[in-house]
């Protein structure tokens, strides 16, 4: 006899394999569906927003507590040793000081010749708190505490301090996601602040612990980008604003095509103990399809 | 329908502890798995059935916040889930060894099926990476939060049973 034929007087039980299967294809359907468009993150990401947002707000500052505790302990032993080091280290520091002081009449006149640092204040920010960080360990995202109520949108760049942080996938009321630039499925269009060079930026999961990011496809054909370069977005990036600062070049190395180089950027931005991030709130221009 | 409520609180107990709590001490910065030890364990002490529902809702609660489609990881938690529940025959709340086996391959599991569709496809290939820097040190830190956390549902599960046991004889 079927298992899904109801007799007389017995209450209908479904049996787990046909929800199973009822199931299995309404999660088909819904990736196909979200796979290009955004149609259940609206519905979906507000009532998640409302009911567990409150709560990740609350217990995150309670972990960032406790991460806080935990660390001041490890450090003590390391702070004697490092103590001796850093007093070696000021006198070595001192002669340093004043060659850079030097160094930055230099910079000085190379910043009013890039204007960055109007170009920044330009930008209208908001600041927003991170609140959750990724479930899994594959990838790199986070949830902050502001969302469209707060005139955030998809797309929009996140930046802490001065450096790019990532920019907003997903929003919700009051909450929004937050892809990292070291994320292993994120590209920054990117170029070299001296040369303009353009160049691919991409985060990779194998380079997190180490604490820097990939780039490719430079092409520097005139061989005058070096170690230390400042990596900034390029103007050509349709996600990105341009002119925000990623990194500075850590390793270049000439591929085996002897066209492009790529090497491994050291990001502006400590990933590692981010806390509160500013969330610009224009988008870069795109021509209307 | 008070099973229904009681679940529902672990399921967001565990989600907000593991992108919350955990996340700040993280041991190089790998999160243990909770939410596959809840899927896991419900699955094969209650059945099948149970461990398809909590894992779908598990997973849809990862995919809303941090996963890239919606349904991808509720796909992937409805089959550990529903995998374990094949196991509740021949499970016993007294043997611990079954539950930790289950919740150990659970989790290898899970993790495979992330590095093929979300990495290999992607065209990286450094499958032995991936394995002793993500896959192997989540699952040995999902284990030892495992011993805290499964006689804790252990209990909740056993205090539920004996609730709704009450409740039948009041009928009869």
């Amino acid at each position: 006899m079927s298992p899904i034929i109801k007799r007389k007087g017995e209450k209908f039980v479904l049996p787990g394999k046909y929800l199973l299967f009822i199931l299995t294809i309404l999660c088909t359907g819904m990736v196909l569906l979200t796979f290009n468009t955004t149609i259940f993150s609206g519905p979906l990401g507000s009532v998640a927003g409302y009911i567990i947002v409150p709560f990740q707000e609350g217990v995150s500052a309670a972990g960032s507590f406790l991460r806080s505790r935990s660390e001041e302990l490890g450090q003590i032993r390391d702070l004697i040793a490092e103590n001796e080091m850093l007093k070696a280290k000021i006198d070595d520091l001192t002669i340093e000081n004043t060659r850079l002081q030097q160094d930055r009449y230099e910079l000085t006149s190379l910043r009013e010749l890039y204007e960055l640092d109007s170009q920044y204040d330009e930008y209208e920010k908001i600041g927003a708190r991170i609140i959750a960080r990724d479930s899994g360990n594959w990838f790199y995202s986070f949830v902050i505490n502001k969302g469209s109520d707060d005139g955030l949108a998809i797309d929009m760049n996140v930046i802490a301090g001065s450096g790019l942080v990532g920019r907003i996938v997903d929003t919700g009321p009051n909450w929004s996601k937050v892809k990292a630039i070291i994320a292993d499925d994120s590209n920054v269009s990117a170029m070299v602040l001296s040369s303009s060079d353009n160049m691919i930026v991409n985060g990779d999961l194998r380079l997190y612990a180490s604490g820097i990011i990939s780039f490719e496809q430079l092409k520097d054909s005139d061989n005058v980008v070096v170690e230390g370069d400042k990596v900034v977005t390029s103007n050509i990036s349709d996600k990105y604003l341009p002119g925000i600062l990623i990194g500075y070049i850590n390793t270049i190395n000439t591929d085996s095509n002897n066209l492009t180089k790529s090497g491994y950027i050291t990001p502006a931005v400590d990933f590692e103990h981010l806390e509160e991030v500013l969330v610009i709130l224009e988008l870069k221009q795109t021509i209307e399809e | 329908m008070k099973r229904a409520i009681v679940t529902a609180f672990f399921i967001f107990i565990c989600f907000l502890m593991q992108c919350t709590v955990f996340r700040a001490l993280a041991f190089g910065g790998i999160v243990p798995n909770l939410l596959i030890v809840l899927t896991a364990s419900f699955g094969f002490m209650r059945g099948e059935k149970n461990g398809l529902l909590i894992g779908f809702f598990s997973g849809l609660l990862v995919d809303i916040f941090f996963g890239s489609v919606i349904g991808f990881y509720a796909l992937v938690y409805m089959y550990i889930g529903y995998a374990n529940g094949k196991f509740s025959i021949i499970f016993y709340p007294e043997d611990i060894k079954l539950p930790i086996t289950l919740i150990l391959c659970s989790d290898f599991f899970y993790g495979i099926i992330c590095y093929v569709i979300l990495f290999l496809l992607r065209g990286k290939f450094d499958f032995s990476y991936y394995l002793i820097h993500i896959i192997l040190p989540e699952m040995v830190y999902t284990v030892v939060v495992t011993l805290f956390l499964y006689p804790v549902i252990l209990r909740v599960n056993r205090s539920l049973e004996q609730q709704e046991k009450r409740g039948e004889k009041k009928f009869v």
